[in-house]
């Protein structure tokens, strides 16, 4: 499989790096975290009008631009970089995956436009505790009420939950405990009986929120029975964009030690010249450098429609979660005492990099999933 | 890419081989006739058995060669990097004295590089050559020296001035391995095999044309040489796959690949042979703990990422691009799913992992793969030398202080043994 970048896609990266120094440089990020919200609005409206991010990977009859998960992953790969505080993840990534997969083509013909434009946000609720094994942990129950349906139940980790203007829940048929009674739901953001409660994150350039539903009215997307398949697709798909951001905020932090290691001096030599730190960069690296190859084929492997993508998938979000922990972990170590402090920078991609690294499965959880999907492949 | 069209070339190289090639032949005639046809080694220069053309090419004439069978020049062992070598810094009398019989095969090199007090430290070599007026003698010890016991010739970095800065006082030769001054004695390694030797100099003798490049300029020469041993890295990998048809030259081939792989059985098990570990975890029964799956996943994952960071430099490569410290990383990465290999099969085999030989798992292979598994990291520039390679050429962190400037007499060496 070809899967290296051509000479368009290498433009397209520089062109939205550049576009993110520009407007998102880490001064504004820091901004954004102390407010109330955490996103860069005015950010993202450029991202959407300048640049179409939002639809990159959305088909043209629907809004978007028609490419592909590697121009996703590229888009993600520099957020990360960036640490942009924006609903990129949440709305562009899994809600309108979650549409793709999921809606019917009528109701993707009314909602994705409004999110590809950027007119609207809406994030997707599917976790309801601390760790995810499949379909069988969602209790969140789903009933009919007349023509309409309507939820009860919690859900948790939901990013960007407070701030989305919809959202798409997963939710159990009342009285199924199969994965056929599973279904996607869209519910409005302003709803009544929808509690929204933002949590307490690690991460400030990404909010987390909890969602009560006591009775909130929803529609009900695509046909029976297929949710837990679109919500498979989906969470494999939000797993190799968040492995693309892992490996971009990687990147960034390796190179501020390399940097910070060639310019400060301790007796009488920059650090940079010991082994124990030069050694230490060039393993980062490896380490990097193995886990974007893994990345960067299983986006090219969803893009072919690669039978075992969702091994591939998993197996990208293990290696770029280990290598963009051990990069910003190192990053802090190379830094000395000015790393652990709050004025310099490096602690801001240590705190994506260590809530990116759970969210959507940890290392080991993928290792598994990674071993028994190829296990049964061969 | 290139001015050359691909097929025109292979119907050229077709018509050729379809009228010249005969699997009755004896091998060295075919060879010869190989060598002054151009199409053995068809990247070299024309007034040097080849065509000019592109390397990229090669694989696609290759592929005829393959496609009716036609045994190609002699390629496996030291012989290309000496050829290499030759044609960048050799005199002509040096190529049309040497380039042809390495083509045929009938000559054998080695390259008598590394010693006991210089290992990553190449240039510290202590093995000395010194001109009396009329002829070189040189004194010393090589160590790790592949087919040193059945070559021709060897190629030869010696001291030849004491006075200058290291890297400046060695010189670059070939050297007569028959003569009586050389002696070859094998190294045992610690898996039981020996591939290697130990070459012994005493008073042996080299011509003065026998010099290759500049005396002082042996550093540049060999520098030459060890680029072409990265780049060879791929087709050494195909070391030892002969052909399985039948005729006269096919016997004559798999007999010479027989008798230079016959010390390197164990090559594949340093690798770790991340091949058996999935089979073998299902088959033992280990594949339900849930320790040994995350350590396999891992292996896996390492391995798949390796292969395809090599296909992204080869892509790179391709695009013409230049070769970059993907090398580097590519060695260190081999390492990492060796050692991670070898801890997994470790783990599969629980107490038998201690076993060798008919009484161990897979009748000892996998005690082989233990036993072997430490050379992957060292062979070939160690971890630690890849590590300052990257950090100093790709991450352009500031190099070590060095101790070993000034004149070579005065730097501080290991003692003569």
């Amino acid at each position: 499989m070809h899967y290296s970048f051509t000479p368009e896609q290498e433009q397209f990266r520089d062109v939205v790096r550049r576009f993110l120094a520009d407007q998102s440089p880490i001064t504004r990020v820091r901004q954004t975290m102390a407010t109330t919200d955490g996103i860069d609005t005015v950010l993202w409206r450029r991202l959407n009008d300048d640049l179409g991010l939002a639809g990159i990977h959305v088909p043209e009859a629907l809004g978007g631009s028609g490419f592909g998960n590697q121009e996703l992953g590229i888009v993600c790969e520099e957020l990360g970089r960036a640490l942009a505080c924006l609903p990129y993840l949440s709305s562009a990534v899994l809600a309108s995956r979650a549409l793709r997969h999921g809606a019917t083509p009528d109701e993707q013909a009314t909602l994705l436009p409004r999110l590809v434009s950027g007119a609207a946000t809406a994030t997707l609720a599917w976790m309801e505790g601390p760790h995810w094994s499949g379909c069988g942990d969602i209790a969140l129950c789903a009933r009919t009420d007349g023509d309409a349906w309507r939820l009860d139940g919690r859900k948790t980790h939901v990013l960007d939950g407070v701030t989305a203007d919809c959202v798409v829940v997963v939710a159990r048929d009342e009285g199924r405990d199969d994965d056929g009674g599973i279904g996607l739901y869209l519910v409005d953001g302003a709803a009544s009986g929808l509690h929204r409660r933002a949590l307490a994150s690690i991460d400030a350039t990404r909010p987390l929120a909890e969602l009560e539903f006591a009775g909130v009215t929803a529609q009900r997307l695509g046909r029976a029975g297929s949710g837990a398949a679109a919500l498979a697709r989906t969470l494999d798909d939000g797993a190799v964009a968040l492995a693309h951001e892992l490996v971009g905020a990687a990147q960034a932090v390796l190179e501020a030690s390399v940097e910070y290691a060639r310019l400060r001096m301790q007796f009488g030599r920059p650090i940079g010249s010991f082994q124990a730190i030069k050694h230490k960069c060039a393993n980062l690296l490896l380490e990097l450098e193995l886990a974007k190859a893994a990345v960067y084929y299983a986006a090219a492997a969803r893009d072919a429609g690669d039978i075992d993508s969702a091994a591939l998938a998993s197996q990208a979000k293990a290696q770029a979660s280990e290598a963009a922990l051990a990069c910003a972990r190192e990053a802090i170590q190379i830094h000395g005492g000015i790393g652990f402090t709050w004025d310099q920078d490096t602690h801001l991609w240590f705190k994506r990099v260590t809530c990116a690294a759970v969210l959507l499965g940890d290392a080991a959880w993928h290792r598994e999933r990674f071993l028994a999907l190829t296990e049964r492949a061969a | 890419m290139s001015g050359v069209d691909e097929r025109a070339v292979r119907t050229e190289v077709r018509a050729w081989l379809e009228q010249h090639w005969d699997p009755e032949r004896d091998l060295v005639s075919w060879r010869e006739l190989l060598a002054d046809s151009g199409w053995g080694v068809p990247h070299w220069p024309r007034a040097w058995f080849g065509r000019d053309l592109p390397v990229a090419l090669c694989g696609a004439i290759e592929a005829e060669f393959e496609a009716i069978g036609a045994v190609g020049v002699a390629r496996i062992g030291i012989r290309m990097l000496a050829a290499a070598t030759l044609l960048e810094h050799g005199t002509d009398a040096h190529k049309s004295r040497f380039l042809r019989r390495i083509l045929t095969g009938e000559d054998t090199w080695c390259q008598l590089f590394s010693e006991p007090g210089s290992g990553s430290d190449l240039a510290g070599a202590t093995t000395r050559a010194d001109f009396d007026g009329t002829q070189w003698t040189v004194n010393g010890q090589k160590l790790w020296t592949t087919s040193a016991h059945h070559a021709e010739w060897g190629l030869l970095l010696a001291r030849t001035d004491w006075d200058a800065p290291k890297h400046q006082g060695l010189s670059y030769f070939v050297i007569d391995m028959t003569q009586p001054g050389v002696s070859v004695q094998p190294v045992k390694q610690m898996n039981g095999y020996a591939s290697f030797n130990q070459v012994f100099f005493s008073d042996a003798r080299v011509p003065p044309d026998n010099l290759v490049g500049t005396i002082g300029g042996g550093w540049q020469v060999a520098m030459t040489t060890l680029a072409h041993e990265r780049r060879n890295a791929d087709a050494l990998r195909r070391w030892g796959e002969a052909s399985t048809r039948e005729g006269r030259i096919y016997d004559e081939e798999r007999a010479e690949i027989a008798s230079v792989m016959a010390p390197y059985t164990w090559y594949p098990q340093r690798t770790g042979r991340v091949d058996l570990a999935l089979a073998r975890a299902r088959e033992t029964g280990r594949l339900a703990d849930p320790a040994l799956r995350q350590e396999l996943a891992r292996l896996l994952m390492l391995s798949r990422s390796s292969e395809w960071l090599a296909q992204r430099a080869r892509t790179a490569r391709e695009a013409g691009r230049p070769e970059g410290p993907e090398g580097s990383l590519g060695k260190l990465a081999a390492s990492h799913v060796a050692r991670q290999a070898a801890a997994v099969h470790t783990a599969i085999s629980g107490a038998d992992a201690m076993l060798a030989g008919a009484d161990g798992p897979l009748d000892g292979l996998i005690a082989e793969i233990l036993l072997s598994v430490p050379a992957t990291s060292i062979a070939g520039g160690t971890d630690e030398i890849q590590l300052n390679i990257i950090a100093e050429r790709v991450l352009g962190l500031p190099r070590e202080p060095r101790l070993d400037g000034g004149p070579f007499r005065d730097v501080p060496r290991n003692p003569e043994r």
